[in-house]
């Protein structure tokens, strides 16, 4: 199977304007989609059985900086039955950075959401706990943003050097 | 008959100073905390291993706050755990002593510069006696923090409390 089946599908299925961008020489190759159609493209490469992606290996985020004013989730998915690998790529609006969830899709998504939420402030509507998962609750602000600046202190504790 | 007894049991009688009874006590006897939070906890445990042998000092690692009188500080302290460290700490009971074991807990470590979330130095957070230098530390060097610590507690007086001493005479002037 090739990334061209891939996309055939998913033209199939939602017409051919679902795919913005395809970009072979990423490694696995990847697509970029909207991000109001992610949640659909990721459930029919799930249930579809000639793609069946039934492996989330990991979500994460990615800032691009307030120059560029977007962010991404990047999808990286595994295919057991047809041995392929697939990144899918969505742009957010920096300022509102929202995405749906696909935790429903696949169960680990739930954590690895929750890490994008904690690292970036990325919102992942229809999620059923979106906490931060690895700073504590009351921390301020998004430490991978790349304007991230840390408090001055959290509980008394001076944070600088 | 056992040694003890027969010495007792022959009239033997042993002079001492409190202090030096009460220091000897508490320097052959200090337990620590089975804590450890990264990279250097697996040297302390090293330390507790046949090979480097730290019941020998007297100290068997205790699994409670409660009953252990030394808290070696062995790795990156992070915000989230600042406030836990800060409760253990409360809960011993006193005297106890603290050693900082490798960079992270003595001053940030590595993560000094763009460590958002470690806190620079446990001391921040809780009193230390004794900073151990390493990165992780190896066995003889947090031994070596171990010999610093008696020696500490060995120079320790119930009845000439020195920081006491201090503070009125720094009250005084």
């Amino acid at each position: 199977m090739e990334l061209e089946d891939i996309t055939s599908i998913l033209k199939d299925k939602f017409g051919d304007d679902i795919i913005r961008e395809v970009d072979e020489n990423a490694s696995p190759q990847a697509i970029v989609v909207s991000p109001t159609d992610i949640h659909r493209v990721c459930l029919e490469l799930h249930t579809n059985e000639r793609a069946y992606f039934d492996m989330l290996s990991c979500l994460t985020g990615l800032d691009n900086g307030p120059e560029a004013g977007t962010m991404e989730v990047i999808y990286n998915m595994y295919s057991v039955p047809y041995e392929i690998g697939l990144m899918i790529r969505v742009k957010l609006d920096r300022n509102k950075p929202e995405v749906n969830t696909v935790s429903d899709i696949w169960k680990t998504a739930d954590w690895h959401e929750r890490e994008a939420y904690d690292m970036y402030g990325i919102k992942f509507v229809n999620h059923p706990d979106l906490r931060r998962i690895l700073l504590p609750a009351d921390w301020e602000g998004y430490p991978l943003r790349k304007d991230y600046q840390h408090q001055e202190y959290y509980r008394g504790i001076k944070v600088e050097y | 008959m056992g040694l003890l007894d027969k010495k007792f049991n022959s009239g033997g009688v042993i002079i001492t100073k409190v202090d030096d009874l009460i220091n000897w006590a508490r320097l052959s006897s200090m337990f620590p905390m089975t804590f450890g939070i990264a990279c250097c906890a697996i040297e302390f445990m090293t330390t507790g291993t046949s090979v480097y042998d730290m019941d020998r000092l007297g100290m068997a690692p205790r699994a409670s706050p409660r009953q252990s009188d030394v808290m070696i500080v062995a790795g990156t302290v992070t915000f989230k755990m600042a406030d836990r460290i800060r409760r253990l700490y409360e809960q011993m009971s006193e005297p106890r002593y603290v050693i900082s074991m490798g960079s992270c807990s003595n001053c940030g470590g590595p993560y000094w510069e763009h460590g958002y979330h470690v806190v620079k130095g446990v001391d921040r957070i809780i009193p230390v006696d004794v900073y151990v230098p390493g990165c992780p530390p190896r066995p003889e060097a947090l031994i070596g923090g171990f010999l610093k610590l008696q020696e500490k507690i060995r120079s320790e007086s119930l009845m000439a409390p020195k920081a006491l001493e201090r503070l009125m005479k720094k009250q005084e002037a």
